[in-house]
Protein backbone atom coordinates (compact mmCIF):
# COMPACT_ATOMS: atom_id res chain seq x y z
CA UNK A 1 0.00 0.00 0.00
CA UNK A 2 1.50 3.54 -0.84
CA UNK A 3 0.67 6.81 0.69
CA UNK A 4 -0.07 9.10 -1.63
CA UNK A 5 0.38 13.02 -1.74
CA UNK A 6 -2.85 14.07 0.43
CA UNK A 7 -1.77 11.14 3.52
CA UNK A 8 1.40 13.13 3.22
CA UNK A 9 -0.04 16.77 4.19
CA UNK A 10 -2.51 15.22 6.25
CA UNK A 11 0.09 12.89 8.97
CA UNK A 12 2.36 16.64 8.21
CA UNK A 13 -1.15 18.32 9.84
CA UNK A 14 -1.83 16.27 12.38
CA UNK A 15 2.36 15.94 13.78
CA UNK A 16 1.72 20.04 13.57
CA UNK A 17 4.92 20.34 11.20
CA UNK A 18 4.58 22.76 8.42
CA UNK A 19 5.47 21.17 4.83
CA UNK A 20 5.37 22.93 1.48
CA UNK A 21 3.97 21.12 -1.53
CA UNK A 22 7.52 20.62 -2.80
CA UNK A 23 8.64 19.27 0.26
CA UNK A 24 5.54 16.98 0.79
CA UNK A 25 6.16 15.84 -3.14
CA UNK A 26 9.79 14.67 -1.82
CA UNK A 27 8.88 13.28 1.15
CA UNK A 28 6.44 11.15 -0.30
CA UNK A 29 8.91 8.96 -2.49
CA UNK A 30 11.00 8.72 0.47
CA UNK A 31 8.24 7.48 2.97
CA UNK A 32 7.14 5.44 0.27
CA UNK A 33 10.82 3.48 0.27
CA UNK A 34 10.84 3.03 4.35
CA UNK A 35 7.33 1.70 3.93
CA UNK A 36 8.39 -0.99 1.67
CA UNK A 37 10.65 -1.96 4.32
CA UNK A 38 8.15 -1.67 6.76
CA UNK A 39 5.37 -3.57 4.97
CA UNK A 40 7.44 -7.11 5.03
CA UNK A 41 6.51 -7.25 8.56
CA UNK A 42 2.78 -8.08 7.12
CA UNK A 43 4.13 -11.49 6.39
CA UNK A 44 4.98 -12.39 9.51
CA UNK A 45 2.27 -14.86 11.18
CA UNK A 46 1.62 -13.14 14.71
CA UNK A 47 -1.88 -14.70 15.69
CA UNK A 48 -0.20 -16.12 19.18
CA UNK A 49 1.91 -14.13 20.15
CA UNK A 50 1.78 -11.13 22.78
CA UNK A 51 2.79 -7.20 21.87
CA UNK A 52 6.03 -6.03 23.50
CA UNK A 53 6.29 -2.83 24.85
CA UNK A 54 9.06 -3.46 27.30
CA UNK A 55 12.09 -5.21 26.87
CA UNK A 56 11.87 -6.82 30.67
CA UNK A 57 7.54 -6.70 30.99
CA UNK A 58 6.25 -6.25 33.85
CA UNK A 59 3.92 -2.74 35.09
CA UNK A 60 5.05 0.38 35.41
CA UNK A 61 6.11 1.55 38.93
CA UNK A 62 4.27 4.40 40.50
CA UNK A 63 5.38 7.18 42.85
CA UNK A 64 4.07 8.98 45.19
CA UNK A 65 2.60 12.14 43.70
CA UNK A 66 4.66 15.03 45.86
CA UNK A 67 6.51 17.66 44.86
CA UNK A 68 10.51 17.34 45.23
CA UNK A 69 11.61 20.19 43.04
CA UNK A 70 12.65 22.99 45.20
CA UNK A 71 11.51 26.66 43.22
CA UNK A 72 12.64 26.87 39.81
CA UNK A 73 10.17 28.71 38.14
CA UNK A 74 12.83 31.60 36.95
CA UNK A 75 14.98 29.38 35.65
CA UNK A 76 12.53 27.30 33.61
CA UNK A 77 10.88 30.22 32.24
CA UNK A 78 14.61 31.52 31.27
CA UNK A 79 14.34 28.89 28.58
CA UNK A 80 10.77 30.00 27.08
CA UNK A 81 10.75 31.82 23.69
CA UNK A 82 8.24 34.45 25.25
CA UNK A 83 7.36 35.00 29.01
CA UNK A 84 6.17 37.89 31.34
CA UNK A 85 5.27 38.76 34.88
CA UNK A 86 6.14 34.55 35.31
CA UNK A 87 3.77 33.88 32.51
CA UNK A 88 4.14 31.61 29.06
CA UNK A 89 3.13 33.94 26.06
CA UNK A 90 1.39 32.81 23.14
CA UNK A 91 -1.04 34.19 20.36
CA UNK A 92 -4.30 35.03 21.26
CA UNK A 93 -6.25 31.64 21.44
CA UNK A 94 -10.06 32.69 22.98
CA UNK A 95 -11.23 35.60 20.71
CA UNK B 1 53.91 13.33 32.66
CA UNK B 2 54.10 14.88 28.86
CA UNK B 3 50.29 15.99 27.49
CA UNK B 4 50.89 13.09 25.23
CA UNK B 5 51.44 10.73 27.70
CA UNK B 6 48.76 11.29 29.85
CA UNK B 7 46.51 11.26 26.67
CA UNK B 8 47.56 7.38 26.22
CA UNK B 9 46.32 6.62 29.65
CA UNK B 10 43.41 4.56 30.23
CA UNK B 11 40.83 6.08 32.84
CA UNK B 12 41.89 2.83 35.13
CA UNK B 13 45.73 4.24 34.86
CA UNK B 14 44.82 7.70 35.56
CA UNK B 15 43.03 7.07 38.77
CA UNK B 16 46.19 4.74 39.44
CA UNK B 17 48.46 8.24 38.74
CA UNK B 18 45.49 10.47 40.38
CA UNK B 19 45.36 8.77 43.76
CA UNK B 20 49.19 7.92 43.80
CA UNK B 21 49.48 11.83 43.49
CA UNK B 22 51.94 12.19 39.98
CA UNK B 23 49.66 13.98 38.10
CA UNK B 24 46.47 16.13 39.85
CA UNK B 25 43.27 16.70 38.59
CA UNK B 26 43.91 20.07 37.63
CA UNK B 27 47.21 19.46 35.55
CA UNK B 28 44.76 16.79 33.62
CA UNK B 29 42.09 18.72 33.13
CA UNK B 30 44.44 21.22 31.50
CA UNK B 31 46.34 18.47 29.55
CA UNK B 32 42.74 17.70 28.43
CA UNK B 33 41.30 20.56 27.15
CA UNK B 34 44.56 21.88 25.45
CA UNK B 35 44.01 19.02 23.09
CA UNK B 36 40.49 19.41 22.80
CA UNK B 37 41.37 22.87 21.49
CA UNK B 38 44.20 21.55 19.13
CA UNK B 39 41.69 19.05 17.54
CA UNK B 40 38.75 21.01 16.88
CA UNK B 41 38.67 20.40 13.77
CA UNK B 42 36.56 16.57 14.82
CA UNK B 43 33.88 18.79 15.84
CA UNK B 44 33.58 16.31 18.66
CA UNK B 45 32.71 18.64 21.39
CA UNK B 46 29.82 21.18 20.86
CA UNK B 47 30.92 23.03 24.02
CA UNK B 48 33.60 23.27 26.41
CA UNK B 49 34.06 25.62 29.33
CA UNK B 50 37.32 25.52 30.64
CA UNK B 51 36.16 27.54 33.98
CA UNK B 52 33.92 25.24 34.56
CA UNK B 53 36.15 21.69 34.12
CA UNK B 54 38.85 23.37 36.45
CA UNK B 55 36.80 24.44 39.19
CA UNK B 56 35.39 20.69 39.35
CA UNK B 57 39.03 19.06 38.96
CA UNK B 58 40.01 21.63 41.98
CA UNK B 59 37.47 20.19 44.04
CA UNK B 60 38.28 16.57 42.75
CA UNK B 61 42.04 17.51 43.98
CA UNK B 62 40.51 19.04 47.48
CA UNK B 63 38.59 15.05 47.58
CA UNK B 64 41.62 13.37 46.99
CA UNK B 65 43.70 15.30 49.25
CA UNK B 66 40.87 14.97 52.16
CA UNK B 67 41.66 10.51 51.54
CA UNK B 68 37.58 10.46 49.86
CA UNK B 69 38.21 9.76 46.71
CA UNK B 70 36.98 7.20 44.14
CA UNK B 71 38.73 4.99 41.85
CA UNK B 72 37.34 7.85 39.68
CA UNK B 73 37.58 10.86 41.18
CA UNK B 74 39.71 13.67 39.00
CA UNK B 75 39.61 11.40 35.81
CA UNK B 76 37.96 13.53 32.82
CA UNK B 77 35.20 12.73 31.11
CA UNK B 78 33.11 14.24 28.49
CA UNK B 79 28.88 14.02 28.22
CA UNK B 80 26.88 13.41 24.85
CA UNK B 81 24.75 15.55 24.01
CA UNK B 82 21.60 14.21 24.70
CA UNK B 83 22.41 14.29 28.92
CA UNK B 84 21.05 17.41 30.33
CA UNK B 85 23.62 19.34 32.21
CA UNK B 86 22.89 22.27 34.25
CA UNK B 87 27.08 23.92 33.38
CA UNK B 88 26.83 23.11 29.50
CA UNK B 89 23.80 23.73 26.93
CA UNK B 90 21.79 20.92 26.59
CA UNK B 91 20.91 20.66 22.60
CA UNK B 92 20.59 17.29 21.63
CA UNK B 93 22.79 18.46 18.29
CA UNK B 94 19.46 20.24 16.98
CA UNK B 95 18.57 23.79 16.24
CA UNK B 96 15.45 23.69 18.47
CA UNK B 97 17.47 23.38 21.38
CA UNK B 98 20.10 26.04 20.63
CA UNK B 99 21.14 27.54 23.97
CA UNK B 100 18.72 25.30 26.13
CA UNK B 101 19.68 25.72 29.66
CA UNK B 102 18.65 22.54 31.90
CA UNK B 103 17.54 23.49 35.53
CA UNK B 104 19.11 19.82 36.70
CA UNK B 105 21.72 17.25 35.98
CA UNK B 106 20.65 14.27 34.04
CA UNK B 107 20.89 11.04 36.47
CA UNK B 108 23.91 9.41 34.91
CA UNK B 109 25.93 12.99 34.53
CA UNK B 110 24.88 13.35 38.64
CA UNK B 111 26.13 10.21 39.61
CA UNK B 112 29.40 10.45 37.45
CA UNK B 113 30.20 14.05 39.13
CA UNK B 114 29.17 12.16 42.82
CA UNK B 115 32.21 9.74 41.46
CA UNK B 116 34.36 12.96 40.92
CA UNK B 117 34.75 12.93 37.59
CA UNK B 118 35.17 15.87 35.64
CA UNK B 119 33.58 17.10 32.99
CA UNK B 120 34.87 18.03 29.79
CA UNK B 121 31.92 19.58 27.62
CA UNK B 122 29.32 18.22 25.58
CA UNK B 123 29.49 16.02 22.27
CA UNK B 124 28.51 16.39 19.28
CA UNK B 125 25.59 13.75 17.98
CA UNK B 126 23.18 13.17 15.52
CA UNK B 127 20.02 15.14 16.21
CA UNK B 128 17.92 13.67 19.01
CA UNK B 129 20.34 10.69 18.54
CA UNK B 130 18.67 9.65 15.04
CA UNK B 131 21.23 8.84 13.06
CA UNK B 132 24.17 6.32 12.02
CA UNK B 133 26.69 8.49 10.57
CA UNK B 134 26.57 11.60 13.12
CA UNK B 135 25.36 13.80 9.57
CA UNK B 136 22.23 15.09 11.16
CA UNK B 137 23.88 17.30 14.23
CA UNK B 138 22.43 20.51 13.16
CA UNK B 139 25.92 21.45 14.12
CA UNK B 140 28.08 20.45 11.80
CA UNK B 141 29.60 17.07 10.73
CA UNK B 142 31.98 14.73 13.30
CA UNK B 143 35.14 13.66 11.36
CA UNK B 144 36.70 10.20 12.06
CA UNK B 145 40.12 11.06 13.43
CA UNK B 146 41.13 7.37 11.30
CA UNK B 147 40.17 8.75 8.08
CA UNK B 148 38.62 12.73 8.36
CA UNK B 149 36.81 11.34 4.75
CA UNK B 150 34.78 8.57 6.30
CA UNK B 151 32.10 9.59 9.47
CA UNK B 152 32.68 8.63 12.50
CA UNK B 153 29.37 6.45 12.84
CA UNK B 154 26.44 7.49 14.57
CA UNK B 155 24.44 8.41 16.72
CA UNK B 156 27.49 9.03 19.02
CA UNK B 157 29.90 10.20 16.51
CA UNK B 158 31.53 13.18 18.94
CA UNK B 159 31.59 10.47 21.97
CA UNK B 160 33.55 7.80 19.53
CA UNK B 161 35.88 10.43 17.56
CA UNK B 162 36.73 12.54 20.90
CA UNK B 163 37.65 8.89 22.48
CA UNK B 164 39.05 7.29 19.50
CA UNK B 165 41.53 10.98 19.41
CA UNK B 166 42.45 10.69 23.04
CA UNK B 167 40.95 13.92 23.60
CA UNK B 168 39.05 12.51 26.29
CA UNK B 169 39.46 9.06 28.33
CA UNK B 170 35.74 8.13 27.90
CA UNK B 171 32.63 9.39 26.71
CA UNK B 172 29.10 8.88 27.57
CA UNK B 173 26.69 7.84 25.01
CA UNK B 174 23.20 6.51 24.12
CA UNK B 175 21.93 3.45 22.07
CA UNK B 176 18.31 3.07 20.72
CA UNK B 177 19.20 1.06 17.65
CA UNK B 178 23.05 0.95 17.82
CA UNK B 179 24.28 4.34 18.70
CA UNK B 180 27.11 3.15 20.73
CA UNK B 181 28.38 0.07 19.12
CA UNK B 182 27.98 1.37 15.27
CA UNK B 183 29.97 4.49 16.70
CA UNK B 184 31.98 2.61 18.22
CA UNK B 185 33.17 -0.20 15.81
CA UNK B 186 34.15 3.04 13.06
CA UNK B 187 36.04 4.50 15.17
CA UNK B 188 38.14 2.19 16.62
CA UNK B 189 37.06 1.84 20.25
CA UNK B 190 35.17 -0.13 23.26
CA UNK B 191 31.20 0.93 23.54
CA UNK B 192 28.85 -1.11 25.55
CA UNK B 193 25.25 -0.79 26.49
CA UNK B 194 23.65 -2.33 29.24
CA UNK B 195 20.32 -4.17 29.88
CA UNK B 196 17.75 -1.88 29.14
CA UNK B 197 16.59 -0.34 32.66
CA UNK B 198 20.26 -0.69 34.23
CA UNK B 199 21.04 2.91 33.53
CA UNK B 200 19.46 5.95 34.65
CA UNK B 201 16.88 7.42 31.80
CA UNK B 202 16.12 10.56 33.93
CA UNK B 203 17.37 13.93 31.95
CA UNK B 204 18.31 12.05 29.39
CA UNK B 205 16.56 13.98 26.29
CA UNK B 206 13.99 11.23 24.81
CA UNK B 207 14.07 9.77 21.34
CA UNK B 208 12.67 6.13 21.91
CA UNK B 209 11.59 5.44 25.50
CA UNK B 210 11.19 1.89 24.89
CA UNK B 211 14.85 1.51 23.69
CA UNK B 212 17.12 4.38 24.82
CA UNK B 213 19.65 3.04 27.06
CA UNK B 214 22.61 4.88 27.76
CA UNK B 215 26.07 3.82 27.78
CA UNK B 216 30.07 4.24 27.81
CA UNK B 217 32.67 4.36 25.22
CA UNK B 218 36.42 4.14 26.23
CA UNK B 219 39.57 2.63 25.23
CA UNK B 220 39.30 -0.67 27.07
CA UNK B 221 36.49 -3.09 28.84
CA UNK B 222 38.27 -2.68 31.91
CA UNK B 223 37.63 1.38 32.10
CA UNK B 224 34.01 0.64 30.63
CA UNK B 225 33.53 -2.14 33.75
CA UNK B 226 35.12 0.93 35.88
CA UNK B 227 32.66 3.53 35.12
CA UNK B 228 29.80 1.15 35.17
CA UNK B 229 30.07 0.85 38.80
CA UNK B 230 29.60 4.19 39.10
CA UNK B 231 27.02 4.83 36.44
CA UNK B 232 24.47 2.53 36.94
CA UNK B 233 21.68 1.59 39.02
CA UNK B 234 18.69 2.14 40.03
CA UNK B 235 16.92 5.36 40.00
CA UNK B 236 13.18 6.48 41.77
CA UNK B 237 12.93 9.16 38.81
CA UNK B 238 13.25 6.95 36.20
CA UNK B 239 9.86 4.21 35.96
CA UNK B 240 11.55 1.89 33.60
CA UNK B 241 14.83 1.90 35.95
CA UNK B 242 15.50 -1.90 37.00
CA UNK B 243 15.56 -2.66 40.75
CA UNK B 244 18.35 -4.98 41.53
CA UNK B 245 21.49 -4.28 44.19
CA UNK B 246 24.37 -2.87 43.14
CA UNK B 247 27.25 -4.98 41.23
CA UNK B 248 31.14 -4.97 40.99
CA UNK B 249 31.38 -5.13 37.13
CA UNK B 250 34.88 -5.28 37.34
CA UNK B 251 34.19 -8.63 39.22
CA UNK B 252 34.42 -10.89 36.25
CA UNK B 253 37.31 -9.30 34.08
CA UNK B 254 39.73 -12.32 34.93
CA UNK B 255 37.33 -14.91 34.36
CA UNK B 256 38.86 -17.69 32.64
CA UNK B 257 37.35 -18.14 29.27
CA UNK B 258 37.74 -22.05 28.82
CA UNK B 259 34.21 -23.78 27.67
CA UNK B 260 32.84 -20.64 27.28
CA UNK B 261 30.10 -21.03 24.48
CA UNK B 262 30.61 -18.35 21.69
CA UNK B 263 27.31 -18.36 19.50
CA UNK B 264 28.02 -17.24 16.15
CA UNK B 265 24.29 -15.96 14.29
CA UNK B 266 24.49 -17.33 10.77
CA UNK B 267 22.18 -14.25 9.62
CA UNK B 268 24.99 -12.06 10.54
CA UNK B 269 27.64 -13.29 7.58
CA UNK B 270 25.25 -13.24 5.32
CA UNK B 271 24.77 -11.47 2.00
CA UNK B 272 25.70 -8.11 2.06
CA UNK B 273 28.69 -8.58 4.68
CA UNK B 274 31.62 -7.19 3.42
CA UNK B 275 34.58 -9.22 2.83
CA UNK B 276 37.12 -7.06 4.82
CA UNK B 277 34.41 -6.74 7.60
CA UNK B 278 34.24 -11.06 7.46
CA UNK B 279 37.83 -11.24 7.65
CA UNK B 280 38.84 -9.65 10.52
CA UNK B 281 35.65 -10.79 12.87
CA UNK B 282 36.18 -14.50 11.99
CA UNK B 283 39.99 -13.40 13.13
CA UNK B 284 39.05 -12.29 16.03
CA UNK B 285 36.50 -15.53 16.72
CA UNK B 286 39.55 -17.90 16.19
CA UNK B 287 41.84 -15.71 19.34
CA UNK B 288 38.97 -16.59 21.31
CA UNK B 289 39.21 -20.42 20.06
CA UNK B 290 42.94 -20.41 21.07
CA UNK B 291 41.87 -18.41 24.55
CA UNK B 292 39.77 -21.84 25.23
CA UNK B 293 35.98 -20.60 24.27
CA UNK B 294 33.89 -22.78 21.74
CA UNK B 295 32.50 -21.44 18.52
CA UNK B 296 28.95 -23.04 18.37
CA UNK B 297 26.56 -22.00 15.34
CA UNK B 298 22.86 -20.52 16.51
CA UNK B 299 20.18 -18.79 14.35
CA UNK B 300 17.95 -15.98 14.54
CA UNK B 301 15.80 -16.44 12.24
CA UNK B 302 14.02 -13.12 12.55
CA UNK B 303 16.91 -10.81 13.21
CA UNK B 304 16.65 -9.37 9.89
CA UNK B 305 13.17 -7.46 10.45
CA UNK B 306 14.17 -5.73 13.39
CA UNK B 307 15.19 -2.89 10.67
CA UNK B 308 11.48 -2.70 9.78
CA UNK B 309 10.17 -3.38 13.39
CA UNK B 310 12.43 -0.39 14.77
CA UNK B 311 11.29 2.23 12.03
CA UNK B 312 8.04 1.92 12.95
CA UNK B 313 8.93 1.47 16.87
CA UNK B 314 11.05 4.32 17.21
CA UNK B 315 9.13 5.99 14.70
CA UNK B 316 6.10 5.89 17.09
CA UNK B 317 7.70 6.87 20.55
CA UNK B 318 9.93 9.95 19.01
CA UNK B 319 6.45 11.33 17.45
CA UNK B 320 5.29 10.92 20.53
CA UNK B 321 7.98 11.87 22.32
CA UNK B 322 8.98 15.08 20.63
CA UNK B 323 5.53 16.03 20.60
CA UNK B 324 6.21 18.14 23.64
CA UNK B 325 8.41 20.87 21.10
CA UNK B 326 5.71 23.46 20.26
CA UNK B 327 7.70 26.69 20.81
CA UNK B 328 5.76 27.82 23.62
CA UNK B 329 7.74 26.32 27.05
CA UNK B 330 11.13 26.16 25.90
CA UNK B 331 12.97 25.54 22.22
CA UNK B 332 12.82 27.35 18.94
CA UNK B 333 9.78 29.74 18.01
CA UNK B 334 9.51 30.40 14.71
CA UNK B 335 9.93 34.37 14.13
CA UNK B 336 7.07 35.20 12.04
CA UNK B 337 3.35 33.43 12.42
CA UNK B 338 0.00 33.68 12.55
CA UNK B 339 -2.27 31.89 15.24
CA UNK B 340 -1.29 29.53 17.80
CA UNK B 341 -1.05 25.76 15.23
CA UNK B 342 0.72 28.43 13.23
CA UNK B 343 3.25 29.28 15.76
CA UNK B 344 3.72 25.39 16.39
CA UNK B 345 3.82 24.18 13.18
CA UNK B 346 6.59 26.67 11.62
CA UNK B 347 8.31 26.27 14.86
CA UNK B 348 8.94 22.64 14.67
CA UNK B 349 9.30 23.04 10.68
CA UNK B 350 12.36 25.36 11.51
CA UNK B 351 13.39 23.81 14.79
CA UNK B 352 13.90 19.82 13.72
CA UNK B 353 16.03 18.41 10.75
CA UNK B 354 14.88 16.54 7.93
CA UNK B 355 15.39 13.48 9.76
CA UNK B 356 13.64 13.81 13.11
CA UNK B 357 10.74 15.83 10.87
CA UNK B 358 10.96 12.40 8.40
CA UNK B 359 10.72 10.17 11.68
CA UNK B 360 7.88 11.92 13.14
CA UNK B 361 5.94 12.01 10.17
CA UNK B 362 6.73 7.93 10.00
CA UNK B 363 5.66 7.63 13.69
CA UNK B 364 2.33 9.70 13.54
CA UNK B 365 1.28 7.93 10.69
CA UNK B 366 1.62 4.28 12.09
CA UNK B 367 0.28 5.46 15.31
CA UNK B 368 -3.05 7.12 13.32
CA UNK B 369 -6.33 5.89 13.55
CA UNK B 370 -6.78 2.55 11.44
CA UNK B 371 -3.48 1.63 11.31
CA UNK B 372 -2.15 1.84 14.84
CA UNK B 373 -3.04 -2.67 14.95
CA UNK B 374 -1.32 -2.96 11.35
CA UNK B 375 1.50 -1.23 12.18
CA UNK B 376 2.39 -0.53 15.76
CA UNK B 377 0.76 -3.37 17.31
CA UNK B 378 2.26 -5.68 14.17
CA UNK B 379 5.92 -4.56 15.07
CA UNK B 380 5.26 -5.04 18.67
CA UNK B 381 4.55 -8.68 18.13
CA UNK B 382 7.34 -9.24 15.97
CA UNK B 383 9.48 -7.60 18.52
CA UNK B 384 8.95 -10.02 20.90
CA UNK B 385 9.78 -13.11 18.24
CA UNK B 386 12.94 -11.56 17.66
CA UNK B 387 13.54 -11.37 21.82
CA UNK B 388 12.27 -15.18 22.15
CA UNK B 389 14.86 -16.00 19.70
CA UNK B 390 17.50 -14.46 21.51
CA UNK B 391 16.15 -16.68 24.29
CA UNK B 392 16.35 -19.41 22.52
CA UNK B 393 20.09 -18.85 20.92
CA UNK B 394 21.49 -18.52 24.70
CA UNK B 395 20.21 -22.09 25.49
CA UNK B 396 23.18 -22.51 23.33
CA UNK B 397 25.92 -20.22 23.99
CA UNK B 398 26.79 -18.21 26.91
CA UNK B 399 28.24 -15.19 24.55
CA UNK B 400 26.93 -13.94 20.81
CA UNK B 401 29.18 -12.38 18.66
CA UNK B 402 29.49 -10.96 15.02
CA UNK B 403 30.40 -7.95 12.82
CA UNK B 404 28.84 -5.07 14.28
CA UNK B 405 28.24 -3.18 10.88
CA UNK B 406 28.34 -5.06 6.98
CA UNK B 407 31.00 -2.29 6.34
CA UNK B 408 33.70 -0.21 8.19
CA UNK B 409 33.08 3.28 8.20
CA UNK B 410 31.61 4.77 5.18
CA UNK B 411 32.48 8.26 3.32
CA UNK B 412 30.37 11.87 3.89
CA UNK B 413 27.35 11.55 1.50
CA UNK B 414 27.00 7.86 0.54
CA UNK B 415 24.26 7.07 2.49
CA UNK B 416 22.67 10.66 3.51
CA UNK B 417 20.79 11.08 0.10
CA UNK B 418 19.21 7.92 0.70
CA UNK B 419 17.14 7.04 4.17
CA UNK B 420 16.76 3.19 3.40
CA UNK B 421 20.37 2.74 2.43
CA UNK B 422 21.15 4.90 5.97
CA UNK B 423 18.79 2.60 7.47
CA UNK B 424 20.63 -0.59 6.79
CA UNK B 425 23.44 0.33 8.43
CA UNK B 426 22.02 -1.07 11.68
CA UNK B 427 21.05 -4.29 10.29
CA UNK B 428 23.45 -6.34 13.00
CA UNK B 429 22.67 -3.92 15.69
CA UNK B 430 18.99 -3.69 16.03
CA UNK B 431 18.16 -6.97 17.00
CA UNK B 432 19.81 -6.66 20.54
CA UNK B 433 18.06 -3.43 21.01
CA UNK B 434 14.82 -4.56 20.35
CA UNK B 435 15.54 -7.33 23.08
CA UNK B 436 17.10 -5.01 25.36
CA UNK B 437 20.23 -7.24 26.38
CA UNK B 438 23.63 -6.11 27.01
CA UNK B 439 25.88 -5.08 23.34
CA UNK B 440 28.97 -3.89 23.04
CA UNK B 441 31.76 -3.21 20.52
CA UNK B 442 35.42 -3.74 20.71
CA UNK B 443 37.98 -2.45 18.09
CA UNK B 444 39.04 -6.16 16.10
CA UNK B 445 41.49 -5.16 13.27
CA UNK B 446 41.34 -2.73 10.16
CA UNK B 447 39.59 -3.23 6.45
CA UNK B 448 39.47 -1.00 3.76
CA UNK B 449 41.01 2.28 3.20
CA UNK B 450 42.75 1.19 6.69
CA UNK B 451 39.33 1.63 8.38
CA UNK B 452 38.65 0.20 12.03
CA UNK B 453 36.81 -2.97 11.99
CA UNK B 454 34.57 -3.52 15.60
CA UNK B 455 33.55 -7.39 17.27
CA UNK B 456 30.09 -7.18 18.33
CA UNK B 457 29.70 -9.24 21.95
CA UNK B 458 26.16 -9.68 23.18
CA UNK B 459 25.47 -11.22 26.52
CA UNK B 460 21.84 -12.23 28.30
CA UNK B 461 20.13 -10.00 30.58
CA UNK B 462 21.66 -8.54 33.16
CA UNK B 463 25.05 -10.20 32.32
CA UNK B 464 27.32 -7.21 31.82
CA UNK B 465 30.08 -8.75 34.25
CA UNK B 466 30.32 -11.54 32.09
CA UNK B 467 30.61 -9.69 28.82
CA UNK B 468 33.04 -6.92 29.75
CA UNK B 469 34.97 -10.15 31.22
CA UNK B 470 35.01 -11.79 27.48
CA UNK B 471 36.15 -8.46 26.00
CA UNK B 472 38.93 -7.70 28.76
CA UNK B 473 40.06 -10.76 27.36
CA UNK B 474 40.41 -10.68 24.12
CA UNK B 475 41.93 -6.83 24.54
CA UNK B 476 44.62 -8.67 26.89
CA UNK B 477 45.50 -10.92 24.08
CA UNK B 478 45.42 -8.21 21.64
CA UNK B 479 46.40 -5.09 21.15
CA UNK B 480 44.02 -3.49 18.51
CA UNK B 481 42.57 -1.54 21.18
CA UNK B 482 45.52 0.40 21.93
CA UNK B 483 46.06 1.63 18.13
CA UNK B 484 45.79 5.48 18.24
CA UNK B 485 45.16 7.24 14.56
CA UNK B 486 48.75 8.69 13.66
CA UNK B 487 47.67 12.22 13.96
CA UNK B 488 46.86 11.89 17.68
CA UNK B 489 49.37 10.06 19.46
Amino acid sequence: MALTLSDVKRIAHLARIEITEGEAEHTLGQLNDIFVLIERLQSVDTSQIEPMSHPLGGSQRLREDAASNPDIRDVVLGNAPAQQEGLFLVPKVIE
Amino acid sequence: MSAADLSRKSVAELGRALSARSVSAVELARSYLERIERHQDLNAFLEVRPEVTLAQARAADARIARGEATPLTGVPIAHKDIFVTRDFASTASSRMLKGYMSPFDATVVEKLAGAGMVSLGKLNCDEFAMGSSNENSAYGNVLNPWDKTAVPGGSSGGSAAAVAARIAPAATATDTGGSIREPAGFSGITGIKPTYGRASRWGMIAFASSLDQAGIMTQSAEDAALIFNAMLGFDPKDSTSVERPAEDYTRALNSDLKGLRIGVPKEFFGEGLQQDVEKAVREALAEYVKLGAKLVDISLPNAELGIPVYYVIASAECSSNLSRFDGVRYGHRAAQYGDLIDMIKKSRKEGFGPEPRRRILIGTYVLSHGYYDAYYIQAQKVRRIIADEFQQAFTQCDIIAGPVSTSVAFGFGEKSADPVSMYLSDLYTIPGSLAGIPGMSIPCGFGVKNRPVGLQLMSNYFEEAKLLGVAHRYQQATDWHLRIPKDYI
